[in-house]
């Protein structure tokens, strides 16, 4: 048989969705942004909504996410896309409305809108990467950086006592009555990433029965100075037991 | 015949708003301005239009909600006073970057800091001179009668979407809190979603089969293209003199012009009439619009007259736009009142005499 015969329309078992552009990706090798991208955009094509979904990007490693999701998006201020997003909502109720943000952007400068957004219920879908560290401005401690995790702004590691605790943003997020789906996922095994791509399918579908948040617990192989590799192995022995991989909220619909 | 209602500034332009065919304002509460919010809440525009409106956590999210509704090609607005003002400038700027229209509305109230509740001017730099960071200008409007509140909100929402920039109407807290005669103009509809994507290609509407997707965005990392950005910004400000916007009284034989702007204006206007009744020929000129401001006609007047008297309720902001525009062709004198402080017109009669006339 030759090649040719087998690369063949009716043999495809996987195909790169349409829902990205040809652009190269800008993210780091081996950074989980890239894959929580793809994800998102596949779950778009799946549900055949890209002519009803609109995007903000954050301020952050992914600020460039319009270059690459092949849908109509915004950039918005750091921290301030759950307002972006509420806004259109609001005013385009028949729209699917999505935020893609870092721990940063969410968890630092925007705590506000991410609390006031979820408390007040907003019929969106918040995609947070929590990679425990400012990636874009060169690896300061975030809002999450684990206690001893080294970051440039905490160079000897985190220091509870002078510089306060990492937040569980989305266990409190969880806590509010306008979040109906709160869960946290990683991206770094295929495992992993099947069940992260039926959860932000879950959030997308049912933004407009309450706000929708999807954690994805990342790596940031350059700001945590590892390779790749070690830095996947570091976050599941370090960060998994902080931040447990799994559903925080689910509706009481939702079969398991 | 219309019919008149007697309202208060603020509520003139909340309901000006809601017959412009606004869909939607997003504020937060502060004095002296609450009542925007309050007279929008109490008319349900959810029933009477489909407007939304609702209250935001800060004026930093109020702001990013007028951001985000913006790129879908809707009317929507914001209000604040001063310290509000400066949390939203981050957002403006963003706004004006995006080429955003919104309408803002400022009821000054003076400063700096927490400063009072009663009116003032002080925010006039900040209004013109761009406000946030980066090289941008608002279009800026400066009511003088609760009319104009009412009418600035029809024309803010025109001019944001003829310039695609945000429009801040810069009012103080005495046309935003009297009461005063006001006509109506008619309920407008509102605009369709079909409309916007017809009228509005640029919006983020969701990517459709027979378009690219539509970014929005104010970042541009490479220098080159970024300077071309800023270019093209920079050609639309200097369009925006179209639109220019002055009222001229009684300057054809006058030797002393004042240069007012808002309330300060009304109180100037009696100031001529007392001076001209002590035989001082005076005249007054209205820069309606603060920007674009009207240098041409200040520089005309200039080499007409014995001298210029400018009057802000501040320490002296607009007296550097007109020093700039008289170019020393005239004495140009100022007073001025701060801190909530009220300026009379006998007193701005007094500093004619003094600062120009003399003697
Ligand atoms: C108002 C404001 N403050 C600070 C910055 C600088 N800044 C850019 S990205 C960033 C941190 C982003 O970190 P995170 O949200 O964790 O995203 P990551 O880059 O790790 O994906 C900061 C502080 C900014 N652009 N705007
Ligand atoms: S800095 Fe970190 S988060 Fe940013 S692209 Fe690189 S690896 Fe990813």
């Amino acid at each position: 048989m030759d090649i040719k015969d087998i690369i063949q329309e009716k043999n495809i078992v996987y195909k790169r969705t349409d829902h990205l552009t040809d652009k190269a990706l800008s993210f780091c090798p081996g950074c989980g942004h890239g894959t929580v991208h793809r994800l998102l955009m596949e779950v778009v094509e799946e549900m055949n909504i890209q002519s009803k979904t609109i995007g903000i990007a954050p301020v952050g490693c992914s600020v460039l996410a319009y270059e690459f999701m092949n849908v109509d998006m915004i950039q918005a201020a750091h921290g301030r896309a759950p307002a972006l997003a509420t806004g259109i909502k609001r005013l385009n109720p028949d729209k699917y409305v999505f935020t893609y943000q870092g721990d940063g952007d969410l968890a630092a400068i925007g705590t506000a809108e991410t609390i006031h957004a979820s408390n007040r219920g907003e019929k969106i879908t918040i995609i947070f990467i929590n990679n425990g560290i400012y990636g874009m401005t060169g690896g300061q401690m975030a809002p999450t950086t684990l206690i001893g995790m080294k970051a440039s702004t905490c160079p000897y590691g985190r220091d509870a006592e002078r510089m306060g605790n990492p937040l569980k943003i989305t266990e409190l997020v969880a806590q509010l009555p306008g979040t109906y789906f709160v869960t946290r996922q990683a991206v770094h095994t295929p495992n992993h990433v099947r069940k992260a791509k039926k959860a932000i399918r879950f959030a997308m579908e049912n933004q407009n029965n309450g706000l929708c948040f999807v954690e994805i617990v990342s790596n940031c192989p350059s700001g945590w100075k590892m390779t790749p590799n070690q830095s996947n192995t570091w976050m599941a022995e370090n960060m998994f037991p902080f931040y447990p991989l799994g559903d925080i909220k689910v509706p009481e619909k939702k079969v398991v | 015949m219309k019919e008149y209602k007697l309202m208060k500034g603020n509520e003139a332009i909340a309901e000006a708003a809601i017959r412009a065919g606004a869909d939607g304002y997003f504020g937060y509460p502060i004095t002296p301005q609450s009542e925007v919010l309050e007279y929008l809440m109490a008319q349900k525009p959810h029933e009477r239009t489909g407007m939304v409106v609702l209250q935001a956590e800060s004026e930093i999210a109020a702001i990013n909600m007028v951001y985000g509704a913006a790129c879908t090609g809707k009317k929507v607005m914001t209000s604040s006073s001063s310290p509000g003002i400066s949390l939203k400038q981050e957002g403006i700027s963003y706004m004006a970057g995006s080429e955003l229209p919104c309408v803002i509305l400022n009821v000054i109230r003076g400063g700096p800091g927490l400063g009072t509740i009663q009116p003032s001017q002080g925010d006039y730099f900040q209004a013109v001179k761009g406000g946030g960071h980066g090289d941008y200008k608002l279009f800026v409007l400066a009511p003088s009668s609760v009319q104009e509140m009412a009418d600035f909100a029809k024309l803010g929402f025109e001019l944001a979407f003829k310039y695609r920039n945000p429009v801040l109407i810069l009012a103080d807290g005495i046309i935003g809190q009297m009461m005063e005669k006001v006509q109506f103009f008619d309920q407008q509809p509102r605009i369709t979603d079909e409309e916007i994507i017809k009228k509005y290609p640029w919006t983020t509407t969701g990517k459709t089969p027979n378009r690219e997707r539509n970014i929005i965005t104010s970042l541009y990392l490479e220098a080159i293209v970024e300077e071309q950005h800023n270019r093209k910004l920079q050609e639309k400000f200097k369009r925006m003199e179209e639109d220019l916007m002055f009222e001229k009284i009684e300057c054809d034989d006058a030797d002393y012009i004042l240069i007012a702007y808002g309330s300060v204006a009304r109180i100037c206007q009696k100031s001529m009439e007392l001076a001209r009744a002590n035989g001082i020929k005076a005249g007054l000129l209205r820069p309606i619009t603060l920007y674009p401001f009207p240098s041409k006609q200040i520089s005309g007047l200039a080499g007409k007259v014995k001298g210029i008297l400018t009057v802000e309720m501040n320490a002296g902001q607009m007296v550097e736009d007109v020093k700039l525009a008289v170019m020393g062709k005239t004495p140009v004198a100022f007073h001025g009142r701060m801190g909530g402080m009220i300026p009379s017109p006998e007193e701005i009669v007094s500093a004619l005499k003094n600062k120009l006339i003399g003697g």
